[in-house]
């Protein structure tokens, strides 16, 4: 939730490369988690059943989760069969492979077509995932593309949340429309939508208060600032974004699936890859719902937010940055 | 996916099934069960590990009690060692220092220490009639200190208010300094969220521990966190002198593994859950009901408790005596058998309880009421008639259903009925409501009862 620590650069537009280099040693802290120390574990032998649980346990405490790993392993255990892992690099080979089949599908980031104007994204999420703090790095994004950025404040709810925007936004001079406290989220995202029609605005972000998807009559409030933004544009929201955050355990797929239900998730934002955080959930979350996979977050500036593209995360997941990788 | 510790168990009962006593052998497979279900409810590998040892442990060897199977025994073997490791009931705060006694709060992005600051800021203004000073140290996220004074003001606390430009040492003395001269008993201070990583922001978060030499220092974490939630704890348990846990967003239906890895990893006690995001939604800790959370099965952890505590055991071993002794099975030991049903609920609420048998498989017939009336019947006959009940003619039946209210085809029923059970306990050697539940888990021998 908090952002501008460090000091942020002047362009949101960072070399890609750079972004991974960070990645890299974010998520693994000098050695893959997933990959370390594999040679150790198999001295010249070739691997076997007891080699294979070590890496179900690994992928496990990636928060991988349970089906994902299931259908990992079970490659690796046909590949065991047919005699076909001669080494670990093999075994590493087919760990990534069912990984790639998984995380590929997911990597379509988010475009911003031509038209239709204003385009909108509607971002929703649990409580502390970072909605607020992402929906201020994309709209620098969006901002550096081009596109004029509207922001909606349409967490009326948590105490001094539309005051996170608007401090926000002044500080990178991006209009935010904000109602009191307590107002209809839905009534604070319609003046914006409209507003953006009124001033040929390219794209709205509407920032929405963070509710656990158990909460029914809230995610029941959700569908209604969908239906709601459907008055002015039968086609809005363009895109439904659930911020998840990445060091949640198994539960991010039961947001990712109940959000889904009440509004219709059409991608994912998945933020705090970084410290020692595995980004397993990723997988999890890419398995189980094939969803686009819009943006990764490693950090807290702006530079820290980026699109995800599977093949530079795999490398990041399993090179590790330094010795050891077997 | 598996939805609860007892589905799981459940494929790997076979193993277990029909054995009185937990072997390392037979327990093997279920333990691996075990693992991956505290996995999936989010507990840190490592402490699953040293978490399976220790029940295996006990486990290993332990004699099934008879009214047990092997699979319950091994469940409540599971959930009172969580129990124990998780520890006692909440204590509450300690805050007997001189005033004000600081609270310092610490954790990370998102876990929930502003809304958490309020919500202790309300319970100690309510519950124990405290004055209470909050004031918030994070001088990072934007409109952090004014969603704080927001928060006090809704929890009728009293704000010291703080500047971006100021840094948290600055304003952790000041605000020491206002509340001393304001008198008030208790200062929260609130900290900006810090990745365990962070070396920087770490070693910012132990200077204000310095400073303040807090009464307490609560680690606020989110009950969705996942593997890594242990790491983190390991950090901040390093830096910090942790005094106590805040576990939140409990209102969600995450499994809330966590609570198990912060426990075991920094030692420190879970004070608080807190539960939805209005003020006055926190709760003291309970370890019983986190415990079955974890293994989503609170169902059958009462199933067990409940048999434990109602069958009783005089009674069950004089039928069993009885029974060797070759003497069978009279109306009198079923009577008992019926009150210890009752004792349960009934036992269709029996039934619904056990995981893996069909919800309506077996009602028909089994409610209180039926009960209530085979009890009657029995009732109604001569102790003679009890002992014996092949001396029930047409003329006692008529007389015992006029005596019981009900009509002879019942007392033939309850007769019909009780000489099936009496072959069935024929068959088992020694007796008991429980044993015979074990058996019909698998099978439901035909007609009984009802």
């Amino acid at each position: 939730m908090s952002d501008s620590r460090s000091p942020e650069p002047s362009a949101a537009e960072k070399p890609r490369k750079g972004f991974f280099r960070r990645l890299r040693e974010r998520l693994n802290q000098g050695e893959s988690w997933l990959t370390y120390d594999l040679a150790h574990l198999l001295p010249g032998g070739k691997p076997d059943e007891a080699f294979i649980e070590e890496m179900e346990t690994r992928l496990l405490t990636g928060d991988v989760g349970v089906d994902a790993t299931e259908e990992i392993i079970g490659s690796l255990e046909r590949k065991l069969w047919r005699d076909e892992l001669k080494d670990t690099r093999a075994v590493v080979a087919t760990i990534r492979e069912s990984l790639l089949e998984i995380l590929a599908p997911c990597e379509q980031p988010l475009v911003v077509p031509e038209a239709p104007r204003p385009w909108v994204i509607l971002v929703v999420g649990v409580n502390g995932a970072g909605k607020t703090t992402t929906i201020g790095k994309i709209a620098r994004r969006l901002g550096g593309q081009g596109h004029s950025v509207l922001i909606a404040a349409g967490d009326t709810f948590r105490a001094a949340a539309v005051e996170q925007l608007q401090v926000w936004g002044q500080r990178n001079d991006v209009p935010v429309i904000a109602q009191q406290a307590g107002a209809d989220p839905a009534a604070v995202v319609f003046d914006a939508v409209q507003s953006a029609q009124a001033r040929q605005i390219d794209v709205v972000i509407a920032d929405t208060a963070g509710r656990l998807h158990t909460q029914e009559n809230l995610m029941e409030e959700l569908a209604k600032v969908k239906r709601v933004i459907g008055k002015l544009d039968p086609r809005a929201p363009h895109e439904i974004l659930l911020v998840l955050d990445g060091s949640t355990g198994q539960n991010a797929l039961i947001q990712a699936r109940r959000f889904n239900e009440a509004v219709g998730v059409t991608g994912v934002a998945i933020t705090k890859l970084d410290g020692s955080a595995k980004g397993g959930s990723l997988v999890a979350v890419a398995k189980e719902l094939r969803v686009p996979i819009r943006f990764i977050g490693i950090g807290e500036s702006v530079e820290d937010l980026d699109v995800f593209e599977a093949g530079p995360f795999l490398d990041a997941l399993m090179e590790g940055t330094g010795a050891g990788t077997g | 996916m598996f939805d609860n510790l007892s589905d799981r168990l459940s494929q790997a009962r076979a193993s277990l099934l029909g054995k009185g006593r937990i072997t390392e052998d037979n327990v093997r497979d279920t333990l691996r069960q075990v693992r991956m279900a505290l996995l999936e409810a989010d507990v840190a590998l490592p402490v699953v590990k040293s978490f399976i040892d220790r029940v295996k442990e006990r486990a290993v060897g332990a004699e099934v009690t008879s009214s047990l199977t092997p699979g319950q025994a091994l469940i409540k073997i599971i959930h009172d060692e969580l129990v124990e490791v998780m520890g006692a009931e909440s204590k509450g705060l300690e805050l007997r220092a001189q005033p004000p006694a600081v609270i310092l709060m610490a954790g990370l992005q998102g876990a929930g220490k502003t809304t958490t600051t309020g919500k202790l800021a309300r319970w100690l203004r309510e519950k124990d009639k405290k004055s209470v000073m909050v004031t918030s140290a994070d001088v990072y996220r934007p409109a952090a200190i004014l969603q704080l004074e927001r928060v006090a003001e809704q929890a009728g606390a009293r704000f010291h208010p703080s500047q971006q430009d100021e840094t948290p040492l600055a304003i952790a003395e000041a605000a020491l300094e206002a509340a001393r001269l304001a008198l008030v008993d208790v200062l929260i201070v609130d900290t900006a969220g810090r990745l365990h990583v962070d070396d920087a922001m770490m070693t910012e978060v132990r200077a204000l521990q310095d400073h303040l030499t807090p009464a307490e220092t609560l680690f606020v974490v989110d009950s969705m966190a996942g593997q890594d939630a242990v790491h983190a704890a390991r950090a901040f348990g390093e830096t910090l002198d942790l005094t106590g846990v805040v576990l939140t967003k409990t209102d969600g239906d995450a499994r809330g593994g966590v609570a198990l890895s912060v426990r075991q990893i920094t030692g420190a006690p879970i004070k608080f859950l807190g539960v939805g995001e209005k003020l006055d939604g926190l709760e003291a800790f309970h370890p019983e009901r986190v415990a079955s959370r974890i293994l989503g099965m609170g169902d059958v952890v009462s199933l067990v408790e409940q048999v434990e505590e109602k069958v009783d055991r005089d009674q069950a071993e004089k039928l069993a005596r009885k029974l060797k002794k070759g003497k069978g099975f009279d109306l009198a030991d079923l009577k008992e058998q019926i009150s210890q049903m009752q004792a349960m609920g009934g036992l269709s609420a029996l039934m619904d309880k056990m995981p893996g048998l069909p919800p309506q498989a077996m009602k028909a017939g089994m409610g209180e009421k039926e009960l209530k009336r085979q009890v009657a019947i029995i009732d109604s006959m001569t102790p003679r008639e009890r002992r014996f009940p092949k001396l029930i003619d047409g003329s006692r039946k008529r007389r015992i259903a006029a005596g019981s209210g009900t009509q002879v085809q019942d007392v033939n029923r309850l007769l019909k009925q009780h000489a099936q059970m009496a072959r069935m306990m024929k068959k088992f050697s020694k007796g008991g409501l429980a044993k015979m539940m074990r058996a019909m888990k698998g099978r439901m021998p035909p007609g009984f009862p009802g």
